[in-house]
């Protein structure tokens, strides 16, 4: 048995623990020690996370690395971990996320000084650093869990260390009762969660009490789903779709889905730009991971009753969150409705049971992750500069700083799926793949392409464009620490978007298995015609 | 030598990424770089051309494969070149043209601080579009499709400190992204009809799908059409465009990206072939547009607005042409090469004549230049010349083709099609001579610069800008009679395009006499108006028509009321209602089951801290618990 996804897990937790104990950061030097330690910790991670992906065998069997630990016996729980090809990619985007996070809030936690010299808060940077590791740690044992209770219980201890990263840590740009709306951030976020995962809770203890019912006392999910495609374990239709709400409700307001998304603007919009990335391109993506780990292949005779629904929903999602991107004054949340306007189409994907679309789907998760990464991240640039995130205090900004409005730039045209750029790789593959059993749905979502056009392209115009506005001038460009935040967000969204196949070779076999779980298959096309006419000419 | 093809498009992309990264050290030789890119390009196309040459017919075309891009089971996405005759056609125009226009902005931009970056940017759409002709799949090419699309967004708003610019580059790029949906559905719906979209398996199995299919496929590439080569419906981004620095006007905006739509539906002909539904609304497409933009040419005083409406009444004649099914192709992608020359070489004039001039674009502040710019005049006059079809120059033998082919069309339809590409030529030499005569004859009526507050000192402009519009002058007279003789032009490109001669009605002689006519005429009427007494400085207020042709008959009166001010109240009272309704909903709901909405007002007691705290440490408990039972 390998120890390899055990280690990539205890590696930031164990790195947050270290982070959290290191002497209090009253001087720079010990605030360098702890942030230095966290972003080795981090980049340790990485490798350990690239070693995963490297070491799959892309036609070998879905789960693989996997191990197990006993835990509760009493119950049938086991601390197991396995990889696919979902997971493994999902938990590749984590970990070249969070060092990266880490580098953009560089500052963003350092204590404040009072006038006397002395500082408040002075544990408020390891707290920052151990609390972005606790998260990654938490991801990653979700996205490798193989047992049900353990997804259960780290999917909803996240909730913990994020509670504090968006309640604590601001980005000093908002009103005088800044500290309130983030605190009601904060405590919106943590209802809403956990209201998803006392659901969930219910739907978990009821599938394994189904399941103890029929001898089968376990949370393993590759022995659950297996028994249910095998007909050895069998749920009443009703169950079955009562438990398919109770998993599928926690998911949809993580993910977050219209209408439950209400929560994602305010965690956004009041937490650090790092935070703000880290809620919705790592810990969201859980959300929809765990639809397509853990729905499908548990539920797949609920999942084809509900998927015309949640596709409605989705579309629905797709359209609103456009326009209420466009509509929006502060950046933060602008760019929190763009994304619920993507979680609208990575949904779609998932649930319009064709390859493309889940491929699509989980390449979208990743590019979504990268692409808003990099808009998010520079926007944190900008608005700390200014002290604002009103998008009416900027205006001309490319001509002070023109690396900073070049890198906006190429964030907002990954946003909008440009093609060249790797989310327009997935974003296509969710359309067409959609288009392929609901034509209607494929064409309305195409709507969204127009509509992200607009609201990427108006942040631009009225931040960067147009005459210097009072409080803009002075301006400074990037710096170095920032030039190499963004580097490789920008390099891996062309990578992505020009090879985007070492990861579809990846997702492919898993997502393969996925539909076969279901019982679903592509649609063959109306007049298949031999491709040997052209592209064939090696 | 087909591994030659790849390096057409690498070439500029090189230059582009060299450009935009290098940093001020590439300050000093940046444009001569960009310059040295296009034309390596441009050399390398006449490699493959004349190698083509040396083929058979029915060798021409090869293809290269360079690696698969997207694969998920059946869909099959792959980085594959073709080079046939048509796309080598439009490889050398690319290439050629650009890089002249890259010369001349050596020149042109001497004096931007932003040099370096212009030429990236013109770099960058030199790639793309080359990306556009030489793909093999409706997928790549519809990469290259955004991708000039990016470019001219990035070049129309180059002046971003200007809000205009800034504003029209961004209507320019959504205007083009509503076409852009129409390209996307089109290839998905190639996808579930043939399990492709490379060009051979969709172009050779058309005729296996039902002809409802082919019309939708047809029609939404119409629709992407429209977007990009500014067609009516879609036509409003292009006057605004103008705003980009001049070389971006003749390049893009005239000679070559606006054209790709045209290029799209003369490659997609086995599609059009068999929808003849979708062929009559690209002909009523072409023929609305040729009309169109004629008119509002006949009413702009900027010259470059006036230059505009012209390229979108030209492109309408192409794409009328396009519409007109194997009659046309031919000639619609002739007429395309032939105003590549005539219109940059326009427009580079125009441009010439703005630099003297302190960039006054107001034709009504010209008069009298051609003393003070001869080469200017002599190029711009030769230019003038093919575009209203004087006989011999380029543009009488391509746009008469497109009038016979018109009526070759037969029937009723083929009546009125021709006699509205009359009317259209008649406009267009009205406006075009009324161009022509603002601008290089009558009195001075130059007015102080806004900038300096002096009068303009017109003069010629330096050797670098004057080169490229004498050799495309050359291009202007001698093209189409070159492309004309023996019909050589048709012959090779019906390989690919096929060929049909129609019905026509009418005498080919006829029809020229009739073409030549209606230019005299619209010469007459011009000179009458605008040659025999003196131009008034300020516009006279006009008819109704006028007023309405000088706000582009009103489209962006129509588009404001129809979908801006609508849409921007629906985004208004969205979120309104997120915040009021969905939000409010969803926590009254929560209210119901849990009584949350109560706790959530009470924030302030720090009550949800303490709550997260015990949870955490009732999870620690857990695990403690858990290990201890373990170990039991």
């Amino acid at each position: 048995m390998s120890y390899l996804l055990t280690a990539t897990c205890a590696v930031p937790a164990a790195g947050a623990v270290l982070t959290a104990a290191l002497p209090a950061g009253s001087s720079e030097a010990r605030r360098r020690a702890s942030k230095g330690v966290a972003l080795a910790v981090s980049a340790a991670t990485l490798a350990l996370t690239g070693a995963v992906a490297a070491s799959l065998d892309t036609g070998g069997a879905r789960y693989q690395l996997t191990e197990s630990h006993t835990w509760i016996r009493s119950f049938g729980i086991d601390f197991s971990l396995g990889a696919d090809g979902i997971g493994a990619v999902l938990a590749l985007l984590t970990a070249v996320l969070v060092p990266i996070v880490m580098l953009a809030s560089w500052h963003d936690a350092d204590p404040v000084r009072n006038p006397d010299g002395t500082f408040e808060n002075v544990r408020r940077t390891q707290g920052f650093f151990a609390l972005v590791l606790a998260v990654e740690a938490m991801v990653l044992v979700s996205f490798l869990a193989t047992d049900i209770f353990v997804f259960y219980v780290f999917f909803e201890a996240m909730l913990i260390p994020m509670y504090f990263l968006i309640g604590g840590f601001g980005d000093r740009a908002g009103g005088p009762d800044s500290a309130a709306q983030r605190s009601y951030a904060a405590v919106k976020f943590l209802l809403y969660n956990l209201l998803g995962g006392l659901v969930m809770l219910a739907a978990v203890i009821g599938l394994y009490v189904l399941a103890q019912d029929q001898g089968l006392a376990t949370f393993d999910l590759p022995t659950l789903t297996g028994a249910i495609a095998d007909g050895k374990l069998v749920i009443d239709p009703t169950a079955e779709k009562l438990l398919f709400l109770g998993f599928f409700f926690a998911f949809a307001v993580k993910a977050p889905l219209w209408p439950l998304h209400t929560w994602l603007p305010n965690a956004m919009g009041e937490s650090t730009a790092g935070t703000a990335v880290l809620i919705t391109a790592v810990v969201d993506k859980v959300g929809t991971f765990a639809m397509l780990r853990f729905c499908l292949g548990l539920f797949p005779d609920a999942s084809r009753t509900f998927g015309p629904y949640i596709l409605v929903l989705s579309l629905i999602g797709i359209v609103y969150g456009a326009l209420l991107a466009v509509g929006q004054k502060d950046i933060k949340r602008l760019v929190a409705y763009a994304s619920i306007s993507h979680f609208g189409f990575i949904i779609m994907g998932i649930f319009a049971f064709t390859s493309q679309g889940q491929s699509g789907a989980t390449l979208y998760m990743v590019n979504h992750g990268i692409s808003t990464a990099a808009w998010m991240l520079v926007a944190g640039f900008l608005i700390s500069r200014r002290g604002s995130r009103l998008i009416a205090d900027f205006g001309g900004v490319q001509k002070v700083a023109p690396v900073l409005a070049g890198t906006f730039l190429i964030g907002g045209l990954a946003t909008l799926s440009l093609p060249g750029l790797a989310p327009f790789v997935s974003e296509f593959l969710v359309l067409v793949g959609t288009f392929a059993k609901y034509p209607v749905a494929g064409i309305i979502a195409t709507f969204g392409i127009v509509l992200a056009a607009l609201y990427a392209l108006l942040l631009y115009q009225r931040t960067m464009t147009g005459p210097v506005k009072a409080g803009v001038e002075g301006m400074a460009d990037l710096r170095l620490r920032e030039v190499l935040v963004v580097a490789p967000l920008v390099a891996l969204t062309l990578f992505l978007g020009v090879y985007p196949k070492p990861l579809t070779d990846l997702v492919n076999p898993a997502v393969n298995a996925t539909l076969s779980q279901i019982h679903q298959t592509d649609p063959a096309p109306a007049h298949p015609v031999a491709a040997t006419t052209g592209g064939e000419h090696e | 030598m087909n591994s030659l093809i790849p390096l057409l498009v690498a070439a500029p992309l090189a230059g582009a990424a060299l450009l935009l990264l290098g940093g001020r050290y590439l300050d000093r030789l940046g444009h001569w770089l960009g310059t040295l890119a296009a034309a390596l390009s441009f050399v390398l196309g006449v490699l493959l051309f004349s190698d083509m040459l040396g083929r058979p017919t029915g060798q021409r075309a090869v293809h290269q494969h360079l690696f698969s891009w997207i694969p998920v089971n059946g869909f099959r996405a792959d980085v594959s070149f073709q080079l046939d005759q048509l796309s080598v056609t439009f490889v050398l125009l690319i290439t050629g043209v650009g890089t002249l226009i890259h010369l001349y902005s050596v020149g042109y931009m001497a004096h931007d601080e932003r040099r370096r970056r212009f030429f990236g940017y013109l770099n960058l759409f030199l790639a793309a579009m080359l990306l556009l002709v030489l793909a093999d799949n409706y997928l790549l090419l519809y990469v290259g499709w955004e991708g000039v699309g990016l470019a001219s967004y990035l070049l129309i708003g180059f002046w971003q400190h200007k809000p205009s610019a800034a504003t029209a580059a961004k209507k320019a790029f959504i205007v083009n992204r509503v076409g852009d949906m129409g390209l996307s559905i089109a290839i998905m719906l190639m996808f579930t009809e043939f399990g492709s979209f490379a060009f051979g398996p969709v172009l050779g199995g058309a005729r296996q799908a039902s002809e409802g299919k082919l019309t939708a496929i047809a029609l939404l590439l119409l629709l992407a059409a429209c977007g990009k080569s500014a067609q009516v419906p879609l036509q409003s981004w292009l006057g605004d465009a103008m705003e980009g620095p001049t070389p971006v006007s003749a390049l893009i905006h005239a000679a070559t990206m606006v054209t790709a739509g045209v290029y799209l539906i003369t490659r997609s002909g086995a599609i059009f072939n068999l929808a003849p539904d979708a062929q009559t609304a690209v002909v009523v497409v072409g023929t609305v547009t040729l009309l169109f933009g004629a008119i509002v040419g006949c009413a702009k005083d900027d010259i470059k607005k006036a230059l505009a409406g012209s390229t979108m009444s030209q492109i309408g004649y192409m794409v009328l042409a396009a519409g007109l099914g194997p009659i046309g192709y031919a000639f619609a992608i002739m007429h395309l090469v032939t105003h590549g020359f005539f219109k940059a070489g326009l427009f580079l004039g125009a441009g010439s004549v703005m630099h003297g001039m302190d960039d006054e674009v107001n034709m009504r502040h010209y008069g009298g230049l051609r003393k003070y710019m001869p080469i200017t005049f002599v190029t711009f006059g030769l230019g003038y010349l093919a575009i209203i079809g004087f006989p011999g120059l380029s543009g009488f033998f391509s746009k008469d083709k497109i009038i016979e082919a018109a009526f070759a069309k037969g029937g009723t339809e083929g009546w009125i099609l021709g006699l509205c590409a009359l009317v259209g030529a008649a406009v267009t030499a009205f406006y075009m001579t009324r161009v022509m005569l603002l601008t290089f004859f009558g009195e001075k009526r130059w007015q102080p610069s806004a900038r300096t507050g002096e009068e303009p000192h017109p003069h010629e402009s330096p050797a670098t800008m004057t080169l490229p519009m004498i050799l495309l002058a050359f291009g202007s007279v001698f093209a189409g009679g070159l492309f004309a003789l023996n019909s050589s032009f048709l012959h090779w490109l019906e390989p690919v395009t096929g060929h049909s001669e129609g019905d026509s009605p009418l005498q080919p002689l006829t029809v020229t006499l009739l073409t030549t006519v209606c230019m005299l005429a619209g010469v007459g009427l011009a000179y009458l108006m605008y040659g025999r007494s003196p131009v008034p400085v300020t516009a006279p207020v006009g008819s109704p028509l006028t007023r309405a042709a000088r706000r582009d008959l009103l489209q962006d009166d129509f588009n404001h009321a129809v979908l801006v001010r609508p849409g921007a109240g629906l985004t208004a009272s969205l979120v309104y209602l997120d915040s009021k309704a969905v939000d409010g909903l969803v926590n009254g709901l929560a209210a119901t089951i849990g009584g949350i909405s109560g706790r959530l007002r009470r924030i302030q007691t720090g009550f949800a801290r303490s709550y997260a705290l015990s949870m955490f440490g009732g999870a620690l408990l857990l695990a403690a618990t858990t290990l201890l039972m373990r170990s039991v």
